[in-house]
């Protein structure tokens, strides 16, 4: 077996290695995607296989690219808002509150409380609806199908009350710069709460699924393993990393929004397995509804916007901000010249970053074990390509 | 904060009040509504200074203008984020004290920007972010056209992607990187489209034309 240290996170298939590590093997190598189930979109891996063994892997991205930082260069700030929720389309409204404070910062103006309460409450929910994406088609990638129906089932209570906040279920565009542009609907704070109580069980529910299923067991365990000094070297964030036992979540490293207020706990693993990071995205829904509960409670009375000008034109300077998406750390660098439209955006996708580590986790396991790697990582390839 | 836009579209008192508003319907032949001349705008509240560039003084940026001299061209603060900016000669050994003494293992992001009137355009930056001190810096250089930056991927495995990806957008190169080929645009294509003399609309027609068999995409 070729050493995956010496790989060095690059992802090139080396010519010269395979002549040496393969003598008469019969290697193969075999396309995986870019139209597979399992690939999550339109991902091309280039799998170089030794009998079941993956050997190498590279990955082909870029699929779904639109340029969305050369979109950003020539539209308003106001108007690139919508564009950030096509990225990581499952968790629309995180981006969208990355972007919306990233410009405020540059603009040196703050959210109101208000708003900032009910952005933790929809992006909490958001991150909520992502997990459970992930974790039905996670499982459905390695054969169990019935969570997908649970989750999904739990998942669109949430677009019910994204639907009714601002009418669209997906790419919400919920915020707007300087704070929300919709007043909670009648109801919301009674809404949250009963969708509360209607999926605590639930979560439970989809543990007892799999927690202790031998298959997901067999199949997770030990599968895709990164250590925390990897995952620092490879830049993953996320459930990824703090299931390689780095306790690391930007929510508490660097506050945004309101999440200085509630009271929360981040969840870790020990092993950097495939196992474990189901278990800290099954814990880190309990604490979302930890989270959503306080804040739903403690929502205070107020404007939910900030006084911002009709035209927005920051001054000259730049910003980095990030926040904790439910993949990672998604952060914008935004360089501003002092008109309208920003010079730069650059926006650090999470998956881009995670997909990278894709090579190192599958060296030298089954050639189905790459499926149930890339469905941990919980990519979404409108974010990697951008 | 005072309204950018009201020095613009507030009337001036000077000017008859009664000018249409453009968003006013073009039946103009009803005689305009009688605005009230507005009582004299009181005068804007001054502007706030924005906020400016402070130096950035610790212990480290000390140690390193020590070590690096004029290497280090501005250590600056703004908004409260520290960044630098680094001769292109030595931005690999400011990187590598960074990485290895200052405990910045967690390189966050590296990207490029381009400013075509200037006489060095490009400017290459990397985002590092240490879990022990809890601190993300940034690190610029100031790139010709032409010439390459050193590769940060001993340094940090995360640079391999990162980079390719500035070479993809911009053309600039990186020395030492061990596979440097466009990621997300296919391999033959020509032109680099985040670099500012490159059109939102303009692409590869030659490459569209072989590869999908169409006159254009546009």
């Amino acid at each position: 077996m070729t050493d995956p240290t010496k790989s060095g996170g690059a992802s090139h298939l080396d010519l010269a290695e395979r002549e040496h590590t393969f003598l008469d093997a019969n290697e193969l190598v075999l396309n995986m995607g870019p139209q597979h189930p399992s690939t999550h979109g339109v991902l091309r891996v280039i799998l170089k296989l030794d009998g079941e063994k993956v050997r190498g892997t590279e990955c082909v991205i870029g699929y779904l690219h639109r340029g969305v930082e050369k979109i950003a260069e020539n539209r308003t700030y106001t108007m690139f808002n919508p564009y950030v929720d096509r990225m990581d389309y499952v968790a629309a409204v995180s981006n969208g509150l990355g972007y919306c404070e990233a410009v405020e910062k540059l603009l040196n103006i703050e959210a109101p409380p208000r708003a900032n309460y009910i952005r933790v409450i929809l992006t909490e929910l958001n991150r909520l609806a992502s997990h459970m994406l992930w974790l039905g088609t996670h499982a459905l990638d390695i054969g169990a199908i019935t969570p997908l129906f649970y989750t999904f089932r739990d998942r669109e209570e949430i677009l019910k009350i994204y639907e009714k906040y601002c009418g669209a279920r997906l790419t919400t565009h919920a915020f707007r710069i300087g704070g929300c542009q919709y007043e909670t609907y009648d109801g919301f704070e009674a809404d949250v709460k009963k969708f509360v109580a209607f999926v605590t069980p639930k979560i439970d529910e989809y543990e007892e699924l799999l927690t202790t299923n031998r298959i997901w067991v067999e199949r997770t365990k030990g599968v895709g393993v990164l250590s925390g000094a990897d995952c620092i070297d490879l830049g993953v964030t996320g459930p990824v990393l703090r299931a390689s036992g780095v306790n690391w979540d930007l929510r508490k490293a660097k506050p945004y929004a309101a999440y200085s207020q509630f009271q929360f706990e981040i969840p870790t693993g020990q092993n950097g397995d495939t196992y474990d990071r189901y278990l800290v995205r099954v814990a880190e829904m309990r604490q979302s509804l930890r989270i959503i509960s306080q804040a739903v409670e403690g929502i205070p009375e107020g404007p939910i916007m900030a006084k911002v000008p009709k035209v927005l034109k920051p001054p000259v300077g730049e910003i980095y901000h990030s926040i904790e998406a439910p993949k990672g750390e998604l952060g914008y660098f935004i360089v501003s010249d002092g008109s309208t439209q920003p010079y730069r955006i650059r926006v650090r996708p999470p998956s881009f970053v995670n997909l990278q580590a894709l090579d190192k986790m599958v060296r030298g396991q089954l050639v189905a074990d790459v499926v149930a790697v890339i469905g941990t990582l919980d990519i979404v390839l409108g974010e990697v390509d951008r | 904060m005072p309204d950018e836009t009201k020095g613009n579209t507030s009337p001036n008192p000077d000017q008859p009040v009664s000018q249409p508003s453009s968003s006013s319907t073009p039946s103009s032949a009803k005689p305009p509504v009688t605005v009230p001349p507005k009582p004299a705008a009181p005068p804007p509240p001054p502007k706030p200074a924005g906020p400016v560039p402070v130096p950035w003084e610790s212990d480290m940026v000390a140690g390193l203008k020590q070590r690096f001299g004029s290497g280090i061209r501005e250590a600056s603060t703004y908004l409260g984020q520290s960044y630098m900016v680094v001769e292109r000669a030595v931005v690999y050994d400011v990187l590598q004290e960074l990485h290895d003494q200052q405990e910045f293992n967690y390189l966050v992001d590296c990207t490029a920007t381009h400013y075509p009137q200037r006489p060095q355009p490009f400017e290459v930056i990397w985002i590092l972010y240490s879990f022990n001190r809890n601190e993300r810096i940034r690190v610029k250089t100031l790139l010709a056209e032409g010439e390459a930056a050193p590769s940060a991927v001993p340094l940090w495995s995360t640079a391999n992607w990162l980079e390719r990806e500035v070479y993809d957008m911009f053309g600039i190169r990186f020395d030492g990187h061990p596979d440097l080929r466009r990621i997300l645009l296919p391999e033959d294509w020509k032109g680099f489209p985040l670099r500012k003399d490159h059109s939102i609309i303009q692409q590869d027609q030659e490459w569209v034309q072989i590869n999908l068999g169409i006159e254009s995409g546009q």
